[in-house]
């Protein structure tokens, strides 16, 4: 039987208008960028057409787009480099470990941050932030949508709010730009994260907008590319990747198809909700990503439920730490309100552009049994 | 994925121990909702003799794939044994039974052990 992939929002398989794309910086247009010959050269205008993509998707000019070797590497560089010892900093409790560990150890360098925290539903309060703000504030940053609950944060009014602030405001990208308005001047941030391989592009490309006139110091040095923030010879072929990625997520039959993912979404979470007693949907049912499920099952533990499933050919995702090392789980759903025990028995569907309904089909018929099972183990009888 | 061998795979598959056990002689009750392994061991102590057999043992554990094939491959290798004996089974011999463990998991081997000392505890406390 043919394995069914539901982690889309772990890692996205490449577009194959992607990979052809890429292919020919892999083999005969091999040039470094920063030559001046033809190979050089035709490097060089590979990139910037995929710049000038990149820019048009954001409506921005080119010359405030970054390429990194990674989102994570955006988000540091976004960070790192525009706080200094002595400043606040304002984020959410749910962000990604790509801001929460950054900011970590920029407390440990004198910085002070303040961690909003999501409501129960998973949603950041525009007043919370308002009432966050200092004197001496430097950046905010809130992502635009959830890794593992979908919900969706109200950037365009965070924004508006700190419009009037000498702040800088970034959002972690990531997720949403595969089904949200990504217009930099509507979501009124200076600083942007985006990932290629969230959005079937190849794995190696983040990038980073930065706001013309924003000031922000390079954390790798070397042979000056990108505007000397982030020298390091530009990965071409993946860059090219990137810009083609970008392209297909805008066209018009990916954009019908969406509807049809949030529609199985739908169902998804009405029909587990029915067939398995004592579970419950984590984050907010509106205000989240189409393609994203996260239920917390009391009696069964993530990680088993996640290899149970994967033995049935189906792969999904936890928040439990029993997928990872420590041994907290997700700081996410424990943010919401969680208990331990209701966090560490949570999954998290993510569907994408190859989802069928036959696969959706095959998750519910597959699934209750394995829940059921699993109480058995665990002597959970209610 | 975390690689679990075959026989950890089978013990979490297909365990043959879950279950209460009604009167048990003792119930060890361990781990905690914050590591997310939950285990509760029942034993069934015989006296025969001068010797105290471990005639039934079973396990009722919430917690990951390694959790419960630990706790169902304790059962397995104390189940008949004196409670001597079942006492010096110590976690690397769940472990070494199970073929192997991912380093992060050994600790639901050590869950498994102190899951078995805390019954054979509950069941000299009583009697």
């Amino acid at each position: 039987m043919p394995k069914v992939y539901l982690d889309y929002a772990a890692t996205t398989p490449i577009d194959p208008k992607v990979l052809r794309a890429m292919m020919p910086y892999l083999k005969k247009d091999f040039g470094n960028p920063s030559s001046i010959h033809a190979f050089g050269q035709k490097a060089m205008s590979a990139v910037d057409s995929a710049r000038q993509i990149t820019a048009n998707f954001l409506g921005c000019g080119p010359a405030e787009i970054i390429f990194t070797g990674s989102a994570t590497e955006a988000d540091n560089l976004a960070i790192f480099g525009s706080v200094k010892k002595g400043d606040h900093v304002i984020i959410s409790n749910i962000e990604h470990h790509a801001i929460l560990e950054t900011c970590q150890a920029l407390e440990k360098r004198g910085v002070e941050v303040t961690y909003l925290p999501a409501g129960k539903d998973g949603l950041v309060a525009v007043s919370d932030l308002d009432k966050a703000i200092k004197s001496n504030t430097a950046l905010v940053s809130i992502m635009y949508a959830n890794n593992e609950i979908g919900t969706v944060q109200p950037i365009q009014e965070m924004g508006k709010l700190l419009q009037d602030h000498k702040i800088l405001f970034h959002t972690d990208a990531v997720q949403a730009a595969n089904f949200l308005d990504c217009d930099v001047e509507k979501l009124g941030v200076s600083l942007l994260t985006l990932s290629s391989h969230k959005i079937y592009g190849p794995k190696g490309v983040g990038v980073l907008y930065i706001k013309n006139g924003v000031k922000i110091s390079p954390m790798i040095y070397g042979g000056g590319q990108e505007q000397s923030i982030r020298s390091g010879t530009e990965n071409v072929a993946g860059i090219v990747g990137f810009g083609e990625a970008i392209k297909q997520i805008q066209d018009p039959k990916i954009k019908i198809h969406n509807i049809k993912i949030r529609q199985f979404r739908d169902k998804l979470i009405k029909m587990i909700l029915k067939l398995i007693p004592d579970s419950r949907l984590n984050g907010s049912q509106t205000n989240r990503l189409p393609n994203n499920v996260n239920i917390s099952f009391k009696g069964a533990e993530g990680e088993a439920v996640v290899i149970a499933l994967d033995q049935k050919g189906i792969a999904c995702s936890t928040g439990s730490a029993c997928s990872s090392k420590s041994l907290e789980p997700s700081h996410v759903l424990l943010a919401l309100g969680l208990s331990h025990e209701e966090a560490h028995g949570s999954l998290r569907i993510t569907l994408g552009r190859n989802t069928t309904e036959q696969e959706i089909n095959r998750l519910l018929n597959v699934l209750p049994p394995i829940v059921e099972r699993l109480r058995k183990i665990s002597g959970y009888n209610k | 994925m975390l690689p679990y061998s075959k026989k950890v795979i089978q013990h979490f598959t297909d365990p043959k121990n879950f279950g209460k056990i009604k009167n048990a002689s003792g119930i060890g009750h361990v781990g905690n909702p914050h590591c997310g392994d939950m285990m509760d061991i029942y034993i069934k102590v015989e006296k025969v003799g001068d010797k105290e057999i471990i005639k039934d043992v079973k396990f009722e554990t919430l917690g990951c794939a390694a959790a419960i094939a630990t706790s169902d491959m304790v059962c397995d290798l104390v189940k008949g044994k004196t409670l001597e004996k079942a006492l010096e089974v110590g976690y690397q011999d769940i472990v070494n039974e199970l073929g192997e463990l991912p380093a992060v998991k050994i600790h639901c081997s050590v869950l498994a052990h102190h899951g078995l000392k805390a019954a054979v505890e509950d069941y000299r406390k009583k009697s």
